[in-house]
């Protein structure tokens, strides 16, 4: 394909269950997203060049945050919520708080249709919650958001071009 | 039997699967993820499937068996039971799977005992039909055929 790598969106799945990961990661790709998929909230955090903080105080001596690693370029997380040792809530808390991954947009699915976990994850900033099992339909829905968050990108690259014709123009004044 | 007997068999069959209530609309799902790149898939995610069951269900026995029941691990056990056969449309498993969750929370013994019964014999009913699914599929596809697409609404 003549695609460059850059228009394609690269999404990272969540998800200690090896049959939902599978299904997440069959649905994104049908939809033609690019795919990471880990089993659990740690991994996501390595993956995405963010440490955790209980490594931070078993030895101080490390930079409590990597800088970002330039070669991983995620434009939306999907988690589970019910995990082992980190749910998908305290992984979208890690990633609101974080300076770096913060703008990624979050999606939270889970099997269980309890009201005040979905607000509660709405409220800390998720873009959506599915109900599992996910379905092609929840996955259309992803794009508006990356789209979104590309908008973005290309908004500020314009300001960039502006300030330099600005700077041009008081050169040639 | 030719192709056309054979497809019509697994259309049959895969009909019988649905009304019965082994199976719901997230199979169909499945099937719709499968294509020329993925012909495999269904098939693979079952015998996930299959062996994350079987694992479970020994767990079970263990920890229902122990003298003073851990009711959070039962529970734990079940809602992952219940995760994925909901996630590959496996109706009567997760049902009952949803039953014997409203015991763990009442730290009944022998009313989970029953539940794990149950739970047992609806996978053991769900794993004998997809797998006879499973052999009339490669039945057509070794007589050269390909596998019919299920249409919702029959």
């Amino acid at each position: 394909m003549g695609l460059a790598a850059e228009s394609q969106f690269h999404v990272l799945a969540v998800d200690d269950s090896l049959i939902d990961r599978m299904l997440i990661e069959r649905l994104l790709k049908t939809s033609s997203f690019h795919v990471t998929a880990v089993d659990s909230g740690s991994k996501a955090l390595k993956f995405l060049g963010l440490v955790e903080e209980e490594q931070r105080n078993e030895e101080p001596s490390f930079v409590a945050q990597k800088t970002h690693n330039q070669d991983v370029d995620v434009n939306l997380i999907i988690t589970d919520y019910c995990m082992p040792e980190m749910t998908g809530y305290d992984l979208l808390r890690k990633i609101k708080e974080s300076k770096s991954l913060k703008d990624i947009p979050v999606v939270i699915m889970s099997s269980e249709n309890v009201p005040s976990r979905i607000n509660r994850c709405l409220e800390e900033g998720a873009e959506e919650f599915f109900l599992k099992p996910v379905q092609q339909s929840d996955v259309n829905k992803l794009r508006p958001h990356l789209l979104k968050s590309k908008v973005k990108e290309v908004g500020e690259e314009d300001q960039l071009i502006n300030l330099s014709r600005k700077d041009i123009n008081e050169i040639l004044a | 039997m030719d192709v056309g007997q054979m497809q019509r068999q697994w259309l049959d069959y895969t009909r019988s699967l649905f009304i019965e209530g082994f199976l719901d609309n997230q199979f169909l799902q499945l099937q719709q993820l499968q294509d020329e790149n993925n012909p495999e898939f269904v098939v693979e995610v079952v015998s996930l499937f299959f062996d994350d069951s079987e694992r479970l269900l020994k767990d079970l026995n263990f920890a229902l068996d122990q003298q003073g029941v851990d009711f959070k691990k039962v529970d734990a056990h079940v809602h992952q039971l219940k995760g994925s056969s909901s996630s590959i449309g496996a109706q009567r498993v997760k049902n009952a799977c949803i039953a014997f969750r409203n015991f763990c929370e009442e730290q009944n013994v022998e009313a989970c005992l029953r539940c794990l019964q149950q739970v047992k014999q609806e996978y053991c009913l769900v794993k004998n039909k997809l797998e006879t699914l499973f052999r009339l599929e490669q039945q057509i596809v070794a007589a050269g055929g390909s596998i019919p697409m299920m249409e919702l609404g029959f």
